[in-house]
C-alpha cells in the first residue's frame, strides 16, 4: 500500500478520533456510529462488487443474520457478546460459502440472482420463525459488549469502538487490494476469460471475496444489534441490501476510500431528508439513475478524476467524454 | 371439503396466480431477449398497471372496458419514457450497472405512484360477475378465468408477433447478433424501444387482470417481480414457453404451501426454486445449455 494511502489512513484517523470534540451533540455521534457500522459492510461490499465485479443484492441478509445470532446467542444462551460475534461471523461465512461455490464457478451474474432470492428468503425467515426470532416485532434486552471492566454503553462508547473496528478493516482491506489477490480480483472485473487464461483461479477468489464480504457484514450486524440492543426483521428487508449497494455504487465501486464516502453521504442523507419523508423514494431512486447514468464509476472517484483532469490542463475535445 | 376438491380448489388458486407470475417473466425475458438486460423494474410495470386501472375508473370514472386498454397503453407510454430517458443514454452499459439503474427506476416509481396515490391498497371491480364457478367441488372465480384467458390471449399473440410479423422478427434476430441485425439494415434502438413498450404493455396487462383479486398498493410490484424473476430463470431466461410454464409451477407450488403448515413461508417457496434452478441447473428446465452459455449473462 502506497504512502499516499498511508498518509490518507493517518489523516483520517486523526479526524475520527477528534470528530466527537468538535461534534459535541450526542445525536450526530449516533448517526455516525451508523455510518461507522455501515462502511464495515460496505467496505467488504466493495471488495466484492468493484473488485470481483459481482453483485450482492441480499447482503442485509448477512447484516441480519450477524445481528440476529448476535442478539440471540446473548439472549437465549448467555454467550458472551465476543462468542456470540464470532458465532455469527462464522455462519454468515459458511451460508456465504454454500451459496457461492455452485453460483460463482459459472461466469455472469448468477450470484447476483442468488443473492437477491437468498436476502428475501432469510427476510421471511426473520419475520416467520416466530419462535425463535420473535417474528415481525423481534426481540430486545440485548446486552451490551464490553471489554473486561469497561462496558460499552453510551454512543461515544461505540462510537470509538466502532470506527477503530472500521479502520483496521479498512487497512485490511486496502492491503488487500494493493496485494496480488487485489490485482487477481481487479483482472477478474477485468476479464473473466483473460484472467483464467493468466492463470488465475477465478472461481477460487470470487467465493474467498463474496465469503470475506459476508463475514464483514456479519460483523456489523453484530455490533448493530449491540448497539440498537434491539432487532426486528424490518431492518434487514431488500431495501437495505439497495441501500448498501448504493452506497459502494454512489461513492466508487473500485474505490474503498469511494465506499466510506458514499456511505456517509447516504447514512447522513435521510437525516436532511426528514421534511421530504413523502420524497424519499423519488429521490434515492433519482440517486441511483443519475449517478449510474452519469457517473457510474461513482462520485468519488468521478470527483478525483475531475480534479486531475482539471490539474494537468487537458481539455480538448477530443479526450473528454460528453456529458 | 373433501381432499380431492381442496386439492382441486388449490391447484385453480395455484394455476391463477401462476399465470400472473407467468406474463411477469414473459416481460423479464422479451427486454432479455433484445438487450441481455434484466429489467428489475418489471415488477412495478404490473404494479403500474393495476394502479392506473384503479384510477381511470374510479377517479376518472371510466367503464373497465376503456380504463383497462388505457392504462396499458399508458403504462406502454412509461416503458418507452425509461427506455428513452435512462437506459439509452448510458455511455459504458455494464450488466452490474444496468441491474442498479433498473432497481434505481424501480425505485422511482415506486416512489413516484406512493407520492401521487399515497400507501393504501386500492381494489378494481371484478370484470365480470362475482359469483364462482363451482366445478368438482372447488370454486373458480370468473376473474380467474378472465386471468386465464388473458394469459392464453398474450402468449399466443406475442407467439404470432415473434414468429409471423417483420418486427418480431427483426427483434428475434436482434437478440441473435445485435451487430449483424443492424449491418442488415434493422434499426436496434428502435427494437429494443418496441421491446420495452411490450415488456411494459404485458406486464399492466397482467396486473390489471390480477388487481381485482390480489389488490393493488405501491409496493407491490417488487414481490411479483421476484417471483416473476423467479419464474423466468425456472423456465430458462428467454425462453418464453418456459417462462409460463415455470409460473404455472411457482404459482401452484405456493397454492399448496399456503395451504401447508408452513403457509407463513409461502412467499418463500418461489425465491427457494429460484436459488435452487442456479445452483442445480442454472440454464433453467428449457433453456439449453449452450444457449445458456452464449447468453452474455
Amino acid at each position: 500500500m502506497g504512502k499516499k494511502n498511508w498518509l490518507a489512513l493517518l489523516l483520517f484517523a486523526i479526524v475520527v478520533a477528534a470528530m466527537p470534540m468538535l461534534m459535541g451533540d450526542s445525536y450526530y455521534i449516533s448517526v455516525l456510529v451508523f455510518v461507522g457500522i455501515y462502511s464495515i459492510v460496505t467496505i467488504g461490499l466493495s471488495l466484492l462488487m468493484g473488485y470481483a465485479g459481482q453483485i450482492s443484492l441480499g447482503h442485509a441478509a448477512f447484516f441480519g443474520i450477524g445481528a440476529y445470532t448476535s442478539g440471540l446467542l446473548t439472549t437465549r444462551c448467555a454467550l458472551s457478546g465476543w462468542v456470540a460475534l464470532l458465532a455469527a461471523i462464522a455462519l454468515a461465512g459458511l451460508l456465504a460459502f454454500l451459496m457461492g461455490g455452485p453460483t460463482l464457478r459459472l461466469t455472469g451474474h448468477y450470484l447476483g440472482m442468488a443473492t437477491l432470492a437468498f436476502g428475501v428468503i432469510v427476510y421471511i425467515f426473520f419475520e416467520a420463525a416466530v419462535d425463535l426470532t420473535g417474528g415481525p416485532s423481534g426481540f430486545g434486552s440485548i446486552p451490551r459488549l464490553s471489554i473486561g471492566s469497561w462496558k460499552i454503553k453510551s454512543d461515544l462508547d461505540f462510537y470509538y469502538l466502532v470506527w477503530a473496528v472500521t479502520l483496521v478493516v479498512l487497512i485490511l482491506g486496502l492491503n488487500t487490494v494493493h496485494s496480488r489477490v487485489g490485482r487477481a480480483l481487479r483482472s477478474i472485473h477485468g476479464s473473466e476469460t483473460a484472467a483464467q487464461a493468466m492463470g488465475v483461479n477465478t472461481a477460487h477468489h470470487k467465493t474467498r471475496v463474496f465469503i470475506l464480504s459476508a463475514c464483514l457484514a456479519a460483523l456489523g450486524g453484530s455490533f448493530y444489534a449491540h448497539y440498537m440492543t434491539f432487532v426486528s426483521p424490518s431492518s434487514f428487508d431488500f431495501k437495505f441490501s439497495v441501500t448498501l449497494v448504493t452506497m459502494v455504487a454512489v461513492g466508487g465501486m473500485s474505490s474503498l476510500w469511494g465506499a466510506l464516502a458514499g456511505t456517509a453521504l447516504l447514512a447522513i442523507l435521510p437525516e436532511h431528508l426528514r421534511a421530504f419523508q413523502e420524497y424519499y423514494l423519488l429521490i434515492y431512486g433519482g440517486i441511483l439513475i443519475v449517478i449510474m447514468m452519469y457517473v457510474p464509476q461513482g462520485f468519488l472517484v468521478g470527483l478525483g478524476e475531475l480534479v486531475e483532469r482539471l490539474f494537468t490542463g487537458i481539455l480538448s475535445r477530443q479526450s473528454r467524454t460528453p456529458v | 371439503m373433501s381432499l380431492p376438491s381442496q386439492f382441486l380448489q388449490y391447484l385453480f388458486a395455484g394455476i391463477t396466480l401462476g399465470s400472473v407470475y407467468g406474463l411477469v417473466a414473459i416481460g423479464f425475458n422479451i427486454i432479455y431477449n433484445a438487450t441481455g438486460i434484466i429489467n428489475f423494474a418489471q415488477g412495478e410495470f404490473v404494479m403500474l398497471g393495476g394502479m392506473c386501472a384503479v384510477w381511470l375508473t374510479a377517479s376518472v370514472g371510466l367503464p373497465l372496458c376503456v380504463a383497462i386498454p388505457l392504462a396499458i397503453l399508458m403504462v406502454t407510454a412509461v416503458g418507452v419514457i425509461l427506455e428513452r430517458l435512462v437506459i439509452r443514454p448510458i455511455r459504458r452499459p455494464s450488466v452490474l450497472s444496468m441491474i442498479i439503474v433498473t432497481i434505481g427506476a424501480s425505485i422511482f416509481l415506486k416512489g413516484a405512484v406512493m407520492l401521487v396515490w399515497g400507501k393504501q391498497t386500492f381494489s378494481l371491480p371484478h370484470f365480470s360477475s362475482e359469483r364462482p364457478i363451482v366445478m368438482g367441488g372447488a370454486a373458480i372465480l370468473p376473474q380467474d378465468l378472465w386471468v386465464l384467458g388473458m394469459t392464453a390471449a398474450i402468449v399466443i399473440a406475442l407467439g404470432l408477433f415473434f414468429e409471423r410479423t417483420l418486427t418480431g422478427k427483426a427483434i428475434r434476430a436482434c437478440a441473435f447478433n445485435r451487430r449483424a441485425a443492424s449491418l442488415v439494415g434493422i434499426n436496434v434502438s428502435m427494437m429494443v424501444m418496441i421491446s420495452f413498450a411490450l415488456s411494459a404493455a404485458v406486464g399492466a396487462a397482467a396486473g390489471a387482470v390480477i388487481t381485482p383479486k390480489i389488490l393493488v398498493s405501491y409496493d407491490r410490484g417488487t414481490m411479483l417481480g421476484l417471483k416473476g424473476f423467479s419464474a423466468a430463470v425456472l423456465g430458462g431466461l428467454g425462453n418464453s414457453t418456459g417462462a409460463v410454464l415455470a409460473g404455472l409451477a411457482i404459482g401452484v407450488l405456493e397454492a399448496f404451501g399456503a395451504g401447508s403448515p408452513l403457509s407463513h413461508y409461502k412467499d418463500a417457496i418461489a425465491l427457494v426454486v429460484l436459488i435452487g434452478v442456479l445452483f442445480i441447473r442454472p440454464s433453467g428446465l428449457l433453456g439449453g445449455a449452450e444457449a445458456s452459455r452464449l447468453k452474455k449473462f
